[in-house]
């Protein structure tokens, strides 16, 4: 059934969320702290071990899968709807940033992939 | 009219669909007639998605993009936080800790190292340019990690709709360069096998830009450098929001 991989992938959220929010209040911030993160560590446990101790099969597979595909149309949508002309100002900023971090980060290939060799 | 209008604003999250489909559409429509698809689909309708939120902002003073156009109100839906984080969560199904491991150290500390060493070139620039309070610094920082990661430290830590656009903005710029840029360097950072496919999906860890990046050197990379980025993601949702973010919290 389609719905149980909606509902794997749910418990996952919101056991995450719950967690990143408790986080968030022992440290005494109005913050989700990693909630996502650990969501996602959590699904990929289970999908880790669902060949071997759970299994889903492949319609309920579905369910999550659907969501994993149609996460860049919803990042189209969650771009289409920020203050866009109040970010204006900044938009050399981050031009400067997305340059500097994409360069530094290709010198560092050739060194950690040589690590060991070394 | 109005009553064609009536049904697109009762029905404003399919209406939402609906155009976010048309704007995939024509963005993978440019990617492949004028770019031959080395410019890829998705980062074109992000550009598009932004810049219809600039038009939206300069047409109704809004502040919410084209969610402020009453036929377009279900974008705030589709685009808000609840079920992004879903779609992202989701993401992470498939990807198996046993395929991380076999990627070796140089793998896994391509992921931490990838995403700190990301964050605080971002931080930096942010702090360069004028931006003092823990949060902004942090959601700029975010965005340097990936246009993902961003928004969702923005939006955990409740930065305003300007700075997570920024972030996107910094995230996009990241992800083009990585698509555009890898096939030029890629012989000279040996970017020729799975184990350095896997670094650099590690160190870079934009999804779409490392798929896309790697493509285009070469199609039986992809997998690999798609894992380790995947695993970024995650690995970024999860220290950017907190230690990151505290360490930052020190300073300022």
């Amino acid at each position: 059934m389609v719905i149980y991989g909606i509902a794997l992938l749910g418990i996952c959220t919101l056991i995450g969320l719950m967690l990143g929010a408790l986080l968030g209040s022992l440290f005494g911030i109005d913050a989700n702290v990693g909630g996502i993160g650990i969501a996602m560590f959590l699904l990929m446990f289970f999908s880790s071990s669902l060949n071997t101790r759970f299994k889903i099969g492949n319609i309920s597979e579905k369910g999550i899968t659907f969501w994993s595909m149609i996460y860049i149309p919803i990042v189209v949508a969650m771009a289409a709807k920020q203050n866009v002309i109040g970010a204006l100002d900044g938009g050399l900023m981050a031009l400067i940033a997305g340059i500097i971090v994409v360069a530094v980060s290709f010198i560092f290939i050739p060194i950690i992939t040589n690590f060991k060799k070394r | 009219m109005d009553i064609f209008q009536e049904v697109l604003v009762n029905n404003n999250l399919i209406t939402a669909f609906v155009f976010v489909g048309l704007t995939v559409y024509i963005a993978y429509f440019i990617s492949h007639k004028f770019t031959e698809g080395r410019f890829h689909g998705s980062a074109i309708a992000i550009i598009l998605a932004l810049l219809f939120a600039y038009l939206a902002g300069l047409f109704t003073d809004g502040e919410k993009g084209v969610a402020d156009i009453a036929i377009l109100s279900g974008i705030g839906i589709l685009g808000g936080s609840m079920l992004r984080d879903f779609a992202i969560v989701a993401t992470a199904y498939g990807a198996k800790f046993s395929d991380l491991k076999s990627s070796g150290v140089a793998g896994v500390f391509s992921l931490f190292f990838g995403v700190i060493l990301s964050f605080v070139l971002g931080a930096i620039v942010a702090i360069g340019f004028g931006y003092n309070d823990p949060v902004s610094i942090s959601t700029i920082g975010a965005g340097t990690v990936t246009f993902v990661v961003g928004p969702v430290t923005g939006s955990a830590l409740g930065a305003s709709s300007d700075i997570i656009a920024l972030s996107i903005a910094a995230g996009l710029v990241k992800s083009i360069l990585v698509m555009t840029v890898t096939p030029i360097v890629a012989k000279q950072i040996g970017l020729d096998n799975p184990k350095s496919a896997m670094v650099f999906g590690g160190l870079m860890g934009t999804n779409s830009g490392v798929a896309a990046g790697l493509a285009a050197v070469d199609p039986k990379l992809v997998p690999y450098g798609a894992m380790t980025a995947t695993f970024y993601t995650a690995v970024g949702c999860l220290i950017v929001p907190s230690l990151l973010f505290f360490l930052v919290g020190l300073f300022f």
